[in-house]
């Protein structure tokens, strides 16, 4: 499987997905540079967690307009599968790729501990390795999260399928810790129309070793793998 | 050029005596930018005039150093091609007056320190004093200070994971912000200061100058006020993102081979950095200030000298190699300007449109920087003290697990990003923190530490225990210490007193690098922390650094299972003095402090290290503050699991003494096999003993009591988010 991860000025968790990357496929990612406008032909891209020209307009929206996005965008519209975790997220809101917005998280402060997530959709690439409704412990760590739609759009996303995460309580913890950030009907991540497209908050690239505290993030990029051999 | 006048002179910071030696060394006397440059050059910040006398003391060599004291910071070999790169900075004045933006620089500052030298940076810590929790400031100050840390070091993607924070009302007026970076680097591949090969390019890279940070900003001179429209404040602005580009453009730029010496503007900006190297490679330099990238328009040559703008970096390139490093800088959307070049002279010209500004000779100038032998008194020694009171140790211990020196700090470290980069492989929390290298086997530990009440009350004892306890803590992961650098946080050394503090730290200090073959390889020295009169404690931050040879062996921090027998390493006579225990329970910060016996520091630790290399041990923790009963009370909860305490017959009727009391060179750790690491303990000579097993959800006195983990997490867990929300109306 050849995978592609964009870096953009910023940017900072690619080395986390680098690696996670390269242990379920055997196969380094290519990083390619924001500036290009064209991508190789990949099977996957990844847009990775950081700081993508600092946040300093809001989170993502100035990567959203940058030169490769093109290329990101036509090869989603061919089906190439996309995944946007933490900053890639909101690149992809900004982008318009998935619907919603990440706001600033209700506590105001950075956040960056391990979280609980419910598998919600089993059906997608990135997903499908997992148990429906199994709950995985991966950390996260951001300053902006708070995931938002209006009523009407949650609805939708809710109604066909596409909320991939919820963030649940973890065993004895308590229901006011389960949501880090305030978002939405505690949504963490979610798919795109054709389930190509996912974005999500947590980083489940740090959670892939016994010694970074847990190994339920392989579950995403073993599913990803088989799904795109 | 404005006449220069006594008050002028003054507000530079220059005595009368430092004056003089100006007009020695020019002949003349000098215009208002050459003041400038005189009055940074020879503060105390970039001089050590008042340290360096006590500094050359310490040892600062091994077979592991490859680069000491006076670089942009230290170099140590960590064995396969590999180096690491750090030190420890202080940022005290500026976040007192602005948190959020006073610690965010300082965490700029020694990251750019670190990656100057070729390192990637691959850990943050820090180690922060703050005012007594009631105080007004306090909870504005943690707010902000931690806020900024984050802020700085979350976006350029450092993960921060490791440090300490203490309360005391001796920091209401001052508070200190200590940063440490660790970076790695080929150990083949490490960039030096020292300027070398006249006619070699002198070039500019980063953020452009602004007037940010202008030392002589708070001047009140009429002369300088009459053109400038309004006092900026001198609390620079950190901008994360710029520093993040400019990690990625010089890591790149230096795997070519177009660099011949680079630094960082740090304090004193340009002047300092071009003088050091100028100074440091025997050149002469000549700088065309109107080519400095600058922010904003009418800025003066005295501006831009002194400006403490963030995010910028001062090169000397090869000859020929300009236009390839200026791609660099190009494809990461970055300034690059060539402004200058090095010559044979010996002096610094400055010139702003081809006019000569400013002329100094070099040499003199560095190696005439004041040196001072600035009188000094030892601290009196403090007298015993007497505890007969035996009241409820659990009580005490729940009140000392909920307090602001012992309550879990995770309302920090979760505002810090401490997983970033994938290899944090023992979370914030424990004795050190623990960071993977590359190859998958060996790790980097890394811990800051000191214990200011005890320095306070013997220096030299404090400067010992910092040293020991830093050591213990690498110690405790199963590190070999290597080396350490040091924050050296004190009040006026012009009073005799605190320079008696100084002077005391260092000899501490020294004493146990020297025992433990664990040499100081880079610093920094913050005097004047005082507000009307009131020192801050003595705060000689040591910041330790270890490697781990095989992570497998890696022992837990916590108790995650039951059964486990629980041995004591180390003697225990049952210190009181200064402990946290007479302090919190009985009110009375009093006595002298737990001595420090090298010897048996490095006999009991090495046996300890021996132990967790054979994976004898399945957790361990080294005991500090609020002694024994702390440390399993902070064990249990780390792991989960509760555990009973069996209190010997002959601490009967010590029992607080025992429990409570802070004597070194101890360690409590969880084995499977008492019996075996007992009789090993015997044949190396340290006093061990089992004193209890792991198990249950209680924390047990044996025919005394119990306080559940519940009750007991409650408390340590709620102290400081409670704190800090009590702020929020």
């Amino acid at each position: 499987m050849r995978t592609a991860v964009i870096r953009f000025p910023g940017t900072n968790r690619e080395k986390d997905a680098v690696v996670a990357l390269e242990r379920a496929c055997g196969r380094k990612p290519e990083i390619i540079w924001h500036k290009e406008s064209g991508l190789p032909a990949v099977d996957l891209i990844l847009l990775p967690g950081g700081f993508a020209f600092g946040d300093y307009l809001r989170a993502g929206a100035m990567a959203a307009q940058s030169p490769i996005m093109q290329a990101v965008r036509q090869a989603a519209e061919r089906g190439v599968p996309v995944i946007g975790i933490c900053n890639g997220f909101q690149v992809l809101t900004e982008a318009g790729l998935l619907p919603g917005a990440l706001m600033r998280n209700a506590g105001l402060r950075f956040v960056c501990r391990d979280v609980h997530l419910r598998v919600e959709s089993d059906r997608s690439p990135f997903t499908e390795g997992y148990r429906l409704g199994q709950v995985v412990r991966v950390p996260v760590a951001h300053h902006d999260g708070n995931y938002f739609a209006d009523e009407a759009t949650l609805d939708r996303l809710e109604g066909e399928g596409r909320v991939a995460f919820r963030y649940v309580a973890g065993p004895g913890e308590p229901e006011s810790r389960a949501n880090p950030n305030g978002s939405r009907r505690d949504i963490a991540g979610i798919l795109s129309e054709n389930r190509r497209i996912l974005g999500m908050m947590p980083h489940p690239e740090d959670a892939t070793d016994p010694l970074q505290g847990g190994t339920d993030g392989c579950g995403l990029f073993d599913s990803m793998a088989r799904a795109l051999a | 050029m404005s006449e220069i006048t006594p008050e002028l002179v003054a507000e530079h910071g220059l005595t009368p005596q430092e004056y003089e030696k100006v007009l020695d060394i020019l002949g003349r006397a000098p215009n208002l930018v050459e003041l400038g440059i005189f009055s940074v050059m020879w503060s105390e910040h970039c001089s050590y005039k008042s340290s360096k006398k006590w500094l050359k003391t310490l040892p600062t060599e091994g077979p592991q150093v490859i680069q000491g004291p006076g670089e942009n910071a230290g170099v140590i070999a960590l064995g396969e091609g590999l180096a690491a790169i750090f030190k420890i900075e202080s940022h005290n004045h500026p976040s007192f007056i602005e948190p959020y933006q006073g610690a965010a620089t300082g965490v700029g500052g020694i990251l750019r320190d670190v990656f100057t030298m070729g390192a990637r940076p691959v850990m943050n810590l820090n180690a922060l004093r703050f005012g007594s929790p009631d105080h007004p400031k306090t909870r504005h100050l943690v707010s902000g200070v931690v806020a900024g840390i984050g802020g700085y070091g979350n976006c350029v993607g450092i993960p921060t994971v490791g440090g300490e924070v203490n309360f005391h009302p001796a920091y209401n007026g001052n508070i200190l912000v200590n940063a440490m970076t660790v970076g790695l680097a080929p150990a083949d591949r490490i960039f030096y200061s020292a300027a070398a090969g006249p006619g070699n390019p002198v070039v500019y890279v980063g953020s452009k100058t602004g007037r940010d940070g202008i030392h002589g900003a708070t001047m009140a001179s009429a002369e300088f006020d009459a053109n400038s429209e309004e006092k900026r404040p001198t609390v620079q602005v950190g901008d994360p993102f710029t520093e993040k580009l400019l990690i990625e453009a010089c890591l790149e730029l230096m795997e070519t081979d177009a660099i011949v010496a680079i630094q960082d503007m740090g304090a004193a900006g340009l002047t300092s950095s071009s003088f050091e190297m100028a100074s440091k490679g025997g050149v002469g330099v000549e700088l065309d200030l109107d080519r400095v990238p600058m922010r904003e328009e009418g800025m003066t040559p005295y501006e831009l000298m002194l400006s403490e703008s963030q995010e910028r970096m001062l090169m000397v390139l090869k000859p020929g190699r300009e236009d390839r490093a200026r791609r660099i800088f190009e494809k990461w959307d970055l300034d690059f300007a060539i402004i200058g070049r090095l010559t044979e002279s010996g002096r610094m010209v400055l010139r702003w449109h081809g006019e000569t500004v400013g002329d100094l000779p070099i040499d003199p100038l560095a190696l005439a920087s004041p040196e001072y032998d600035r009188p000094w008194e030892p601290t009196p020694a403090a007298e015993a003290v007497a505890v007969t009171s035996q009241g409820d140790p659990l009580e005490a211990l729940r009140t000392l697990i909920g307090s602001p020196d012992l309550a879990s700090r995770r309302w920090i470290w979760e505002q810090y990003d401490h997983l970033i980069g994938g290899d944090t492989i023992r979370r914030p929390g424990a004795d050190a923190a623990v960071v993977r290298l590359a190859d998958g086997k060996r790790a980097l530990a890394a811990t800051t530490d000191c214990t200011p009440r005890y320095c306070y009350a013997d220096p030299v004892e404090g400067g010992r225990q910092a040293v020991a306890e830093s050591w213990r803590n690498l110690t405790a992961v199963g590190a070999r210490p290597l080396a350490v650098t040091n924050n050296l946080n004190f009040g006026n050394p012009e009073r005799p007193r605190v320079m008696g503090q100084l002077v005391g730290c260092v000899q501490g200090m020294g004493e146990a690098c020297r025992a433990f073959d664990y040499p100081v390889v880079s610093g920094n020295v913050s005097l004047y922390n005082e507000t009307e009169g009131q020192a801050i404690l003595p705060t000689p931050v040591i910041g330790g650094v270890g490697l781990i040879d095989d992570i497998a062996h890696l022992p837990a921090a916590g108790l995650e299972q039951a059964g486990l027998a629980l041995v004591l390493i180390g003697e225990t006579e049952g210190h009181l003095g200064q402990s946290l225990y007479l302090r919190d329970i009985e009110g009375r910060e009093e006595g002298s402090p737990p001595p420090v016996n090298l010897e048996a520091e490095k006999r009991n630790g090495d046996f300890l290290r021996e132990q967790i290399k054979q994976g004898a041990l399945a957790a361990c923790h080294d005991l500090s503050d609020g002694g024994l009963i702390v440390a399993l009370a902070e064990m249990a909860l780390a792991g989960g699991c509760g555990a009973t305490l069996r209190v010997p017959d002959i601490a009967r009727d010590k029992m607080t003494q025992w429990l409570f009391g802070e004597d070194q060179a101890r360690y409590l750790v969880a084995t499977q096999d008492a019996e075996t690491l007992l009789a090993s303990a015997r044949a190396a000579g340290v006093p061990a003993a089992h004193i209890g097993e792991s198990g249950g959800d209680a924390l047990t006195l044996e025919a005394i009591g119990r306080i559940s983990l519940e009750d007991l997490r409650a408390t340590h867990e709620g102290w400081l988010p409670d704190y800090m929300s009590a702020g929020v109306a």
